[in-house]
């Protein structure tokens, strides 16, 4: 094993178009466990900590971009405003100590379906910001997951940032795990409502082979709320239209049976959280809900 | 790009910072300084705190030795199958590898362990019996070398057929798991796949059921727990010049690992001398054997000092777990709330070895009525050998399987009778005086009734904990909701549920075991002031036996300095810390040997002072403060004056009363020397929709006896209290039905309660003496850990309607997904 | 490889580092401090949690080689650590935020040498007398991990609720206590910490 140790994003690009197999290594809080339990030998680290940038964010007109290792604490801290959803997905991240060093970069790096960032990149929106000595791209976070820990990254490319869309409305996240706290996702959703666009987007965690976006229901849900006038009036949204959005979401799983739960219940999960994510963005966006402590 | 220039990919061995020659990390003499002067019943500070809170407390995987090697097992990937060929060729090959060892170079005739049978192979002979069994192991320069040359080790499998339940091991035509039985038990059970059978037959159950009015049966299921003490199995086998070893290990019972690690060796025991290292936990998980041996080996193999550090993932195989059971009960009652008759059959999966299946059964059958009155009983409970992992000792054993049976009947019972579930257990408590199944009464104190009273009229904790008022109008905390941090509800869809729960457990060794322990103690005088030292072979596991040790010097010998020796085997057997055992058997033992010395003391000053004060003669004599003072308090002479150059050194064993075995065919005997007793009641919160609970409260009474240092009982009893949680609601070992494999050996995804997810833990304690027991004392450290988890599910149940008789209750439970 | 980092307060260099290792591995085989502890190498225990740089992580999580030139803080430095804020910023705590302990200030910090007798150096940080005090140390293989978390909650936060210590312990696991008596610990120091402010 060789450890690589550029002291810039140049170098760094450099060493991974020299070295495609490189795996890079940030917070460490995937790469190192599976070293530590012999799951892993690669040929090359190739250490990201030395470059600064990667942990700096960038507030736009349109949109933030979050270097890629900025570590979900100060996701947490920082943007809460722009990125709410992101930030009330950081705060289920394991444990503190991870969430100082763990960043998106790793979760999109790593695009294990119980990536807890992925639901709320989903939903927001957002494009991710790959480079190689050849250049760089922006792939769209629809088209990033390809498969199971799979996604559209060449060799060669290395994440920058992301690239989310500002929050232009109630954004929520919640993730069921059976344990009060630093917990992997038995199943995960975010819902972000966008008045601009008179839009709703979701995400789904953990209930199929990639991270996956709701498209039925959303559209479902769209279209009911132009029907019924609800961006308008903001008055709430009926139980019927409710529960068809849940029953959509649920339909948007493809789930297996684990250790950590049955493909029956994350269906049954995910309808209940696309439910209750609904109820509370909808209530924010009328200006009627309660402040949250101890998320994000 | 600064790739460096001396990345290498082989790993070199460990260049240390310091050299030296005695392993570093050697336990250290405990002093408990002059600040503290407690004696028993004191909240006196743990002796070893300083070291633990600075990280100096030299655990055993921070054993350290110049030259030293790692050590690596190999283990089986496959559950059942027989070894044909084993090639160790490539990774004795390796650089830096020193040793590779199969059960072809086992140095002694004996080449098996075990606490009770010794059915445990020290390595893997032409068999593999479960999952992770050891086949090889690898002595290497740097930890990262020996796992690569594990890994070329080539082992050929020809698969067996597996037994994983009852089923399949008592089948007419089913593969005998161990070949060819000749131990105790073969004799007396139905198949060679059970280990032990113990029937418990008093009364006629059959007749007394014709007088129930109500009847209920329930079938439960408990699964597979683990102990998850977080340091994990390791330590250093040093060799020595006399051809022996010295081994730092971090075990529950140093003097039965010798009885078993020396014959493999080939050694006579005096040449094994092991010392206990700091132990990272234990709760039953270090009572059998597990890289002792096979540090042993390697370092007299390569005549090198050897360190075996198990990670997390090869711990879930490195040690026993909680037998997993299937219980079933039927009990019967009269429509004004008496008990009849209880039937009940529990079968405890043992796995692949016996390791304490024997006791296990033993406590399982005797205790599984619970603590209530029940003349006519029919009880059988039985161990099998299968192809699951091996089970053993776990906090509580056998007695908390039963309990979450019984319990969970009792609220049938009272729903059925539509009684309160607590006045209905009150009205069935059993008392002192008490006939257990076994025909042996209960001689002392047995609060059952007066527990749950007052864990019933405890105040509730207020509703809806998780809304708080702040300036901006009430804002949520999902900290204090089910799902936690997790943001699932903001109170959507939560219940809130209450249930009650009170448990029977044995304390000590049972079944006529000859239980007993070793203590010595030395007195003597040191720059003019009497000081003690206590020496024993006790574990210290985080109990706080060390503390108590020095209590128990303090209030007999009246001395305030006491030093704690390093638990090793140059000194007589203390037993092992479980069972509840400690602070009475070896907590006894210390009081034994230090009321001989303090005689001692007495003889010596009547021999030099008696004819200056009559009361040498005539008076009952203490030592209080550093003097012979009369029990009016006048003092006689310092003790320093008594002893001057002379040090008294006394080791004695002790032992509690004797017990009996329970006959095979009846179950009668006077098998237990004390119970104990603890009850709960848990509030919980369950999101309903989504299957999640929040425990809110655990409230616990438990009778201690004595609490010799009440800050300790606390700690005890809320720790026990949360394991018993963890089993209710997220901890169980998942082992594939078809492969017989572990399917979660990690702690991503066998989960440990955290502190979000702890209830407050209010406890109540009761002091009710047991005159037979050294201060009265009772154990205390496995009771709460009983009776949590069916309180749990009790409240649970009483949150959802739901009939819930399996534990841990997993989210699909309760949404019946 | 050859990593040079500053712990406790004091430059070290490891030789003949496999790439693999992790920093949590190099304390405690390279560099004698084995105080942070090994109880699941996967992130999940919080035994092994050290300051880097001020942050607390999993040092078990932190490839060896990533700490090139970094400076980290174990438990058996936290009394020191903890003296050196209090002499900066008496009365303890800093609820702003801003006035932890900088790295600067980290880099002029110098750690007592003790002269290894196990138990002597008995000066404590507040939290770890309040652990000893409350009943919090059993087995004492979490109280390292919880230890540097913990000193680290009460730096920014002095007052903390019930709800805020249990957040910020909740990746610290302990299976012998059952937390109660890690909760008291935290209350008492920072009950202390309060009162020394006052007087």
């Amino acid at each position: 094993m060789d450890f690589l140790r550029p002291a810039s994003w140049e170098e760094a690009l450099a060493a991974k178009a020299e070295h495609p197999t490189a795996v890079p290594i940030a917070g460490g809080t995937d790469v190192m466990v599976e070293i530590n339990f012999d799951h892993r030998r690669p040929e090359y680290l190739l250490d990201l900590n030395r470059i600064d940038e990667l942990t700096e964010w960038e507030v736009g007109q349109e949109s933030v971009r979050l270097g890629a290792s900025v570590p979900y604490s100060a996701i947490m801290e920082n943007l809460r405003t722009e990125l709410p959803g992101l930030a009330l997905a950081s705060h289920t991240v394991a444990s503190p100590q991870i969430r100082n060093r763990g960043g998106v970069g790793g979760n999109l790096g790593t695009a294990s379906p119980a990536g807890d960032a992925h639901p709320a990149l989903l939903a927001a929106g957002a494009e991710v910001e790959a480079e190689s000595v050849r250049g760089t791209r922006l792939i769209p976070i629809d088209a990033f997951y390809t498969g199971v820990k799979r996604n559209a990254l060449e060799p060669d490319e290395l994440i920058r940032a992301v690239h989310i869309k500002k929050a232009d409305g109630p954004q929520q996240y919640s993730k069921v795990g059976t344990r009060n706290a630093m917990v992997i996702a038995v199943c995960a959703f975010g819902l972000a409502l966008h008045p601009e666009t008179r839009t709703v987007r979701t995400g789904i965690g953990s209930a199929a082979p990639t991270p996956v976006r709701a498209k039925e229901a959303e559209a479902f849900l769209n279209a009911a709320l132009d029907e019924g006038g609800f961006w308008e009036s903001g008055k709430i949204i009926t139980p019927a239209i409710a529960k068809q959005f849940a029953a959509l979401a649920s339909g948007a799983c493809n789930p297996i049976d684990d250790v950590r739960g049955t493909a029956k219940y994350r269906r049954h999960a995910v309808g209940i959280m696309a439910r209750r994510t609904l109820g509370w963005t909808w209530e924010q966006y009328r200006g009627a809900g309660r402040t949250l402590e101890g998320a994000a | 790009m600064t790739t460096h220039p001396e990345a290498t990919t082989q790993p070199k061995a460990t260049a240390p910072v310091k050299a030296q020659t005695v392993p570093a990390g050697t336990p250290t003499k405990i002093t408990q300084g002059s600040p503290t002067k407690g004696g028993i019943g004191e909240s006196t500070l743990r002796p070893d705190g300083t070291l633990k809170v600075t990280g100096e407390f030299a655990y055993s995987s921070d054993m350290w030795h110049e030259d030293m090697l790692w050590g690596q097992t190999l283990r089986s990937t496959v559950a059942h199958a027989e070894i044909v060929s084993i090639d160790t060729s490539e990774a004795l090959a390796t650089s830096g590898v020193y040793a590779v060892m199969t059960y072809d170079d086992l140095p002694a005739e004996m080449k098996n362990y075990g606490l009770e049978i010794q059915d445990t192979p020290v390595l893997a002979h032409g068999k593999v019996r479960h999952h992770g069994e050891p086949v090889a192991i690898v002595a290497a320069d740097h930890p990262e070398t020996a796992r690569r040359a594990a890994a070329k080790i080539k082992i050929e499998y020809r698969e067996l057929p597996l037994i994983t339940d009852e089923a399949s091991a008592t089948a007419p035509d089913a593969v005998l798991v161990h070949e060819g039985r000749d131990d105790h038990h073969i004799g007396h059970v139905p198949h060679p796949n059970i280990v032990h059978r113990q029937p418990i037959i008093r009364g006629d159950a059959d007749e007394a059921a014709k007088r129930a009015d109500v009847i209920v049966t329930g079938e439960y299921v408990f699964g597979m727990q683990d102990q998850a003490f977080l340091g994990p199995e390791s330590g250093l086998a040093v060799p020595s010049e006399d051809g022996g070893v010295e081994l730092y290990v971090a075990t529950q019972w140093l003097h039965s690992d010798l009885g078993q690690i020396a014959p493999v060796l080939g050694l006579p025991e005096d040449k094994v001398r092991m010392t206990l290292s700091g132990v990272g936990g234990a709760f039953g998980g270090r009572e059998d054997i597990s890289m002792q041996i096979h540090a042993c080996l390697l370092a007299l193999r390569t005549g090198k000092p050897v360190k075996i550090v198990y990670n997390r993932f090869e711990s879930f195989f490195g040690h026993v777990h909680r037998h997993p059971a299937k219980l079933h009960y039927e009990h019967g009652a009269t429509k004004d709330g008496k008990l009849t008759h209880m039937k009940c059959r529990i079968v405890l999966d043992g796995g692949a070895y016996a390791s304490a299946s024997p006791a296990v059964v033993g406590n399982a059958s005797s205790l599984s009525v619970g603590p209530y009155k029940i003349e006519d009983v029919d009880i059988e409970a039985v161990a099998l050998y299968t192809n699951n992992p091996p089970c053993g000792a776990m906090r509580g054993f056998g007695a908390v399987q039963a309990c979450f049976a019984y319990e969970a009947q009792m609220d049938k019972l009272a729903a059925k009778l539509d009684m309160d579930p607590v006045e209905f257990r009150q009205l069935n408590a059993m008392e002192q005086g008490t006939l257990l199944p076994t025909g042996q009464p209960c001689d002392s104190p047995a609060p059952v009734a007066e527990l749950l009273r007052r864990v019933k009229s405890r105040p509730l904790p207020p509703e809806q904990q998780w809304l708080a008022a702040g300036s901006e109008g009430t804002s949520i905390d999902v900290r204090a909701l089910p799902g936690g941090l997790s943001n699932t509800t903001h109170g959507e869809g939560v219940v809130r549920g209450i249930g009650y729960a009170v448990g029977l457990k044995n304390v000590g060794f049972s079944e006529g075991f000859d239980d007993y322990s070793t203590a010595r103690v030395r007195m003597e005088v040191i720059n003019g002031e009497a000081v003690a030292t206590v020496h024993t072979a006790m574990a210290e596991v985080g109990q706080g036996g060390v503390t108590v040790h020095a209590q128990i010097a303090r209030t007999e010998l009246g001395v305030n300095q006491v030093t704690i020796h390093p638990a090793d085997t140059r000194v007589g057997s203390a037993g092992s810390t479980s069972a509840s055992r400690q602070t009475y058997v070896t907590g006894g033992a210390v009081k034994n040997s230090c009321e001989a010395v303090r005689e001692k003391v007495l003889e010596l000053g009547r021999t030099k002072f008696g004819t200056y004060h009559p009361a040498w003669a005539t008076a009952e004599l203490l030592l209080e403060g550093g003097k012979v003072v009369t029990d009016g308090g006048e003092v006689l002479a310092d003790v320093a004056d008594v002893l001057e150059d002379e040090a008294i050194d006394i080791e004695l064993e002790w032992r509690h009363r004797p017990t009996e075995a329970f006959d095979l065919r009846t179950g009668q005997g006077n098998g237990h020397v004390q119970y104990s007793f603890a009850a709960h009641r848990a509030v919980v919160e369950v999101d309903t929709e989504l299957g999640l609970v929040k425990v809110i409260e655990l409230a616990c009474a438990q009778d201690v006896g004595k609490a010799l240092n009440p800050l300790s009982v606390l700690g005890q009893i809320q720790g026990g209290t949360l394991q018993g949680m963890g089993v209710a609601v997220m901890e169980e070992i998942i082992v594939d039905p078809k492969t017989a494999k572990v399917r979660n050996p990690s702690f991503t995804d066998y989960l440990l309660p955290t502190i979000l997810d702890t209830p407050t833990i209010p406890v109540d304690v009761l002091e009710l003496a047991d005159e037979h027991a050294p201060y009265g004392l009772r154990g205390i450290g496995e009771a709460p850990t009983l009776s949590s988890t069916p309180a749990v599910l009790a409240a649970i149940r009483n949150a959802t309607g739901l009939e819930l008789n399996r534990t841990p209750v997993r989210p699909e439970h309760l949404t019946g997904t | 490889m050859r990593v040079n980092f500053t712990v406790n307060g004091r430059p070290q260099e490891a030789d003949d580092v496999w790439e693999g290792e992790s920093l949590l591995y190099v304390l405690r085989e390279r560099m004698g401090l084995p105080g942070s502890k090994n109880a699941c190498e996967q992130g999940e225990c919080g035994s092994c949690t050290v300051r880097l740089d001020g942050v607390p992580v999993c040092s078990c999580l932190v490839a060896a080689g990533q700490v090139e030139g970094r400076e980290v803080v174990t438990v058996e430095g936290l009394a020191d650590y903890a003296k050196h804020r209090e002499d900066a910023h008496p009365g303890g705590g800093c609820a702003s935020g801003a006035c932890g302990t900088t790295l600067d200030a980290a880099k002029r910090w110098q750690s007592k040498p003790t002269d290894g007798q196990a138990g002597e150096a008995a000066e404590l940080s507040p939290i770890q007398q309040a652990f000893i005090d409350a009943g919090a140390v059993q087995c004492g293989f979490c109280t390292p991990g919880l230890l540097v978390a913990a000193d680290e909650l009460l730096e920014n936060t002095p007052s903390p609720s019930d709800q805020d210590i249990r957040e910020a312990l909740s990746g610290n696991l302990c299976r012998c206590t059952g937390y109660e008596k890690i909760l008291d610990a935290v209350r008492l120091a920072a009950a202390r910490q309060e009162e020394a402010v006052q007087s």
